[in-house]
């Protein structure tokens, strides 16, 4: 049963700070990313994207594109033709339009050619034919009754009569008589919150090399969170079996919930089936913010009943969230996260998705949880302003725990939110003084986390070391804590340990990596892997020895006669054990199958102190203390990384990040000059505080720690704010001008 | 589109190139010389992914055209490491886990080099500034910052 994994023991590995394994390629400059590939013959992808946030296209003339020397395949929408249903539909749309562009950036044509220049040169010579058409790129604009339909044919039937065709789906959660208690508060407070929509930000531009053979089998080698995700969508776009396409995952540099679905790959592909070559596609900077996922942008509704000592009496929310031409499920887990922390007897959130021409959304870091907590945790500040209470203790006081009702419906198991709130309470942060326009804010974050699809294998070599082959692509040092835990589990020295990524064609599936998955599942697999190995060693050590395989246990990487009749023999290491596999019975391994459950859900608490400059409005971050439950954390410093990482993308989401449209729907600031995201110079250092509560669902009781960091800092930075202006501000980012007009307006 | 003829220096080995007159130095070191320890994270500037040294002064390679190297010398992440030995900061960087996804690192790691050469005792608000150009989206920099620090350090503890 997935929760009772847990096992208290003492570690020899776990917890340790070991060199990471891939570190030395990602030092010297041998890791080889997404772009870093090179095929004999290989050839160069360009894609062609519509200036219009919404066009029909009448037709389009690739003939100049096609004659000129250099040129060996051009693709349109007409080449992905007849395609399927669902989600790989709206995929390969977004890959390529058919008839129509959705949105500025949208890909209209693609042409693979023997150089750069000859695929630029080729691009000018497409001409497209439009049809321009009225478009809507925010939200109440977009649900309006009237509004331009930005894409027909969404509408779920939970969405009720009288809304525009572009609100595609309506979600609600709860529980409780919100009316009674709405009456119990001495304190009711209603506000309307806005957060703008925010890019991922990775570093690294998505890139592929495609190569598809004329027998119909392809090698696809991207930059990518998950290359069985990539295989299944694009071998369905085209029109392929999935074993007959294999994917390897590069290195990939970031990609925070950005690289778990396909934006150039299936038009890579397409390009090498047309031209019979390989074929390298390589996003610009300008292509990665107008055509790959952002996340939605929100406008959120939220109402809170509290009494005069603090406690929460009723809480509701309506969020409304955009995220581009297609449809999503972002602000369905926006609605089940708002209120997570908080142990509620009336709570009802709905969510809504609306569609507007503007790029189909990705999922980034905890989707649709950091707008939803922002909102909510702003307005429990309000109301502790309001009330003259701790905010912290109000905190602790409605503070989800075992055995509370979520708000999203299940009860929550052993739950590290009170742990947390109490560290952030003992901490010296929480009482250091404040200077002039100083201010302190804080919020809870929260995410569900995941488990799935996992395999691993683990193989004992001839000479006892041990390769373990996971098929998660690394994003942040998992290889380094998967080695770690089959180090452990083997009693053996971590660098006795290698683990790789697997392509798609050696190992059974694996779901993205994503939902901070990883470190648990492939974890948990990994675990069980090394223990399936362990129970051939002790085998094959009875069978040297001439005795009861029940009668050999494992410690410290060695078999050991145990119980009344082992007899007596000096310990067995592993290596001699792996050196005699040939005349015990061949090989040793162990391998592990599993659709991972009790993944354990995250808590975090962040603490925020800034100050305002009154003249320009420029918010500095002075001190930033991290709070959060990680279960028990593997490797710490990767773990502290993740916290870290997750709280400047929150700051940044914060103060300085948003897609800015112009009235003509064309994205104002696609590069990262007017798209500033944090640099080294915006920050202080960033402390960490991690917590153990052990999840029930992992043998070591690990968490999955990678997303909860991204939640808090959209509120605690505003709410430090509000604190140091003396007002607050309902909308993200606090720019500059936004927040010298707050004070300005008190 | 005729070519150039360029003779150059990189990371200390003497290196010849053809190229056209509108290529990068970045296009020609990753494309034409396949050393893609260089990234290309935007092409404009923006993001230090490229960061490389010509004449011992750092520079995005982006936006420095591949003629421009013409009997310059250039060094890359590839030519920090000597003999095997890994430098202080690539060390550092390993022991401090000062890297997530890794692909802003060869460009920092260039870039904190640059800065130890002109001020080997750097304060952390100048180590923040100096590598203001470099964008890193997964640490939050506080790690790359104690390992720039680090280095620095052992650096001078060595000269
Ligand atoms: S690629 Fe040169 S600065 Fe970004
Ligand atoms: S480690 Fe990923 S961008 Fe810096």
């Amino acid at each position: 049963m997935a929760l009772d994994e847990y096992e208290k023991r003492d570690f020899q590995v776990i917890g340790s700070r070991p060199v990471r394994p891939d570190g030395i390629d990602k030092v010297t400059g041998r890791a080889l990313y997404g772009a870093d590939a090179v095929l004999p013959g290989m050839l160069v992808g360009k894609v062609l994207r519509s200036p219009h946030p919404h066009a029909r296209i009448r037709s389009i003339d690739t003939r100049a594109a096609a004659a000129l020397n250099g040129v060996r395949a051009v693709v349109t929408g007409a080449d992905f033709g007849e395609i399927r249903k669902g989600e790989t539909r709206n995929v390969a749309e977004n890959a390529m339009a058919f008839d129509h562009a959705l949105y500025d950036g949208h890909a209209v044509a693609a042409v693979a050619a023997t150089s750069e220049a000859v695929a630029r040169e080729a691009l000018k010579l497409i001409e497209v034919d439009y049809e321009v058409l009225p478009h809507v790129t925010e939200i109440a604009a977009a649900m309006a009754p009237g509004a331009p339909v930005v894409h027909a044919g969404f509408v779920e039937d939970s969405v009720p009569d009288g809304f525009s065709e572009n609100v595609t789906a309506r979600h609600e959660f709860g529980h409780g008589d919100l009316e009674a208690g709405f009456a119990r508060a001495d304190k009711v407070i209603a506000r309307t919150l806005k957060t703008a929509a925010t890019h991922q930000g990775y570093i690294e531009p998505n890139a592929c090399l495609a190569s598809m053979g004329p027998d119909g089998r392809g090698d696809l080698w991207c930059c990518t969170q998950g290359h069985y995700f990539v295989r299944q969508l694009c071998a369905e776009i085209m029109g392929i079996e999935e074993s007959r396409l294999r994917v390897t995952a590069s290195e990939i540099g970031g990609g925070f919930g950005g690289k778990t679905t396909v934006f150039v790959e299936p038009v890579a592909l397409m390009l090498s089936k047309k031209a019979g070559a390989p074929v390298k596609l390589v996003m610009s900077r300008n292509e990665v913010f107008r055509a790959s996922g952002p996340t939605v942008s929100s406008e959120i509704d939220v109402k809170i009943g509290m009494t005069r000592d603090g406690r929460i009496t009723a809480a509701e929310a309506e969020l409304r969230y955009q995220g581009g031409a297609f449809p999503n499920i972002t602000v369905m887990f926006g609605a089940m996260a708002a209120f997570a922390a908080y142990d509620l007897g009336a709570v009802r959130t709905v969510g809504y998705n609306v569609l507007t021409n503007r790029p189909k959304q990705a999922a980034y870091r905890a989707p649709g949880a950091p707008m939803a907590i922002y909102a909510v945790e702003s307005v429990v500040n309000e109301l502790c302003e309001e009330l003259g209470l701790d905010p912290l203790e109000v905190r602790l006081k409605n503070a989800a725990r075992k055995g509370t009702k979520s708000s999203y419906g299940p009860t929550f198991n052993d739950i590290g939110l009170v742990a947390t709130l109490e560290a952030a309470q003992a901490h010296p942060h929480y009482r250091a003084p404040l200077g002039p326009n100083q201010g302190r804010g804080l919020s809870c974050g929260f995410w569900f986390n995941f488990g799935g699809n996992t395999s691993v294998s683990l193989s004992v070599d001839m000479d006892g070391s041990v390769s373990v082959t996971e098929g998660n692509p690394d994003i942040g040092g998992s290889r380094a804590s998967i080695a770690m835990m089959a180090a452990e589990e083997l009693g053996i020295p971590f660098e006795r340990v290698r683990a790789i990524v697997a392509d798609t064609a050696s190992l059974g599936h694996n779901d993205v990596t994503d939902g901070s998955r990883v470190t648990f599942a492939v974890g948990l697999a990994t675990i069980k892997a090394a223990r399936a190995a362990k129970k051939e060693l002790c085998k094959r050590a009875a069978m040297m020895w001439g005795i009861d395989e029940e009668a050999v246990t494992w410690e410290n990487g060695c078999a050991k006669p145990s119980g009344p009749n082992a007899g007596s023999f000096e310990p067995l290491p592993i290596e001699k054990i792996a050196r005699k596999s040939p005349r015990t019975g061949g090989p040793i391994a162990g391998h592990h199958e599993v659709n991972a459950e009790g993944a354990g859900v995250s808590f975090g608490v962040h603490l925020c102190d800034v100050e305002v400059d009154p003249e320009t409005g420029h918010t500095k971050i002075l001190r930033y203390t991290i709070f959060q439950d990680a279960g028990k954390a593997i490797h710490p410093d990767y773990v502290e990384g993740q916290m870290q990482g997750g709280a400047v993308q929150g700051i940044g989401w914060a103060l300085n990040e948003e897609y800015i449209y112009g009235k003509d729907g064309r994205l104002q600031n696609p590069g990262f000059l007017d798209y500033r995201i944090p640099v080294a110079s915006d920050l202080p250092d960033i402390d960490t505080v991690i917590l153990e509560i052990p999840n029930p669902g992992h043998p070591y009781g690990v968490r999955g720690v990678g997303e909860t960091g991204i939640v808090p800092p959209l509120a605690a930075v505003s709410n430090a704010v509000s604190h140091a202006i003396g007002t607050r501000l309902y909308e993200l980012p606090m720019s500059p001008p936004k927040i010298l007009k707050a004070i300005r307006e008190g | 589109m005729s070519k150039t003829h360029v003779t150059t220096t990189i990371n200390g080995t003497r290196t010849e190139f053809l190229c056209e007159a509108n290529e990068t130095l970045l296009t020609v070191l990753r494309d034409r010389l396949h050393l893609t320890g260089a990234k290309e994270g935007c092409g404009s500037g923006d993001c230090g992914a490229c960061s490389v040294t010509l004449n011992g002064r750092l520079v995005a390679s982006c936006l420095v055209l591949g003629v421009e190297a013409e009997g310059a010398e250039i060094t890359t992440v590839e030519g920090m490491a000597e003999g095997g030995e890994l430098h202080p900061l690539q060390q550092k960087f390993l022991d401090l886990a000062a890297l997530q996804c890794g692909v802003c690192t060869p460009g920092i790691l260039v870039a904190a080099k640059a800065l130890l050469e002109k001020n080997p005792d750097p304060s952390e608000q100048e180590v923040r500034y100096w590598l203001a150009g470099n964008l890193c989206r997964c640490t939050g920099y506080d790690k790359i910052i104690k390992a720039v620090l680090a280095a620095a350090a052992d650096l001078r503890g060595a000269a």
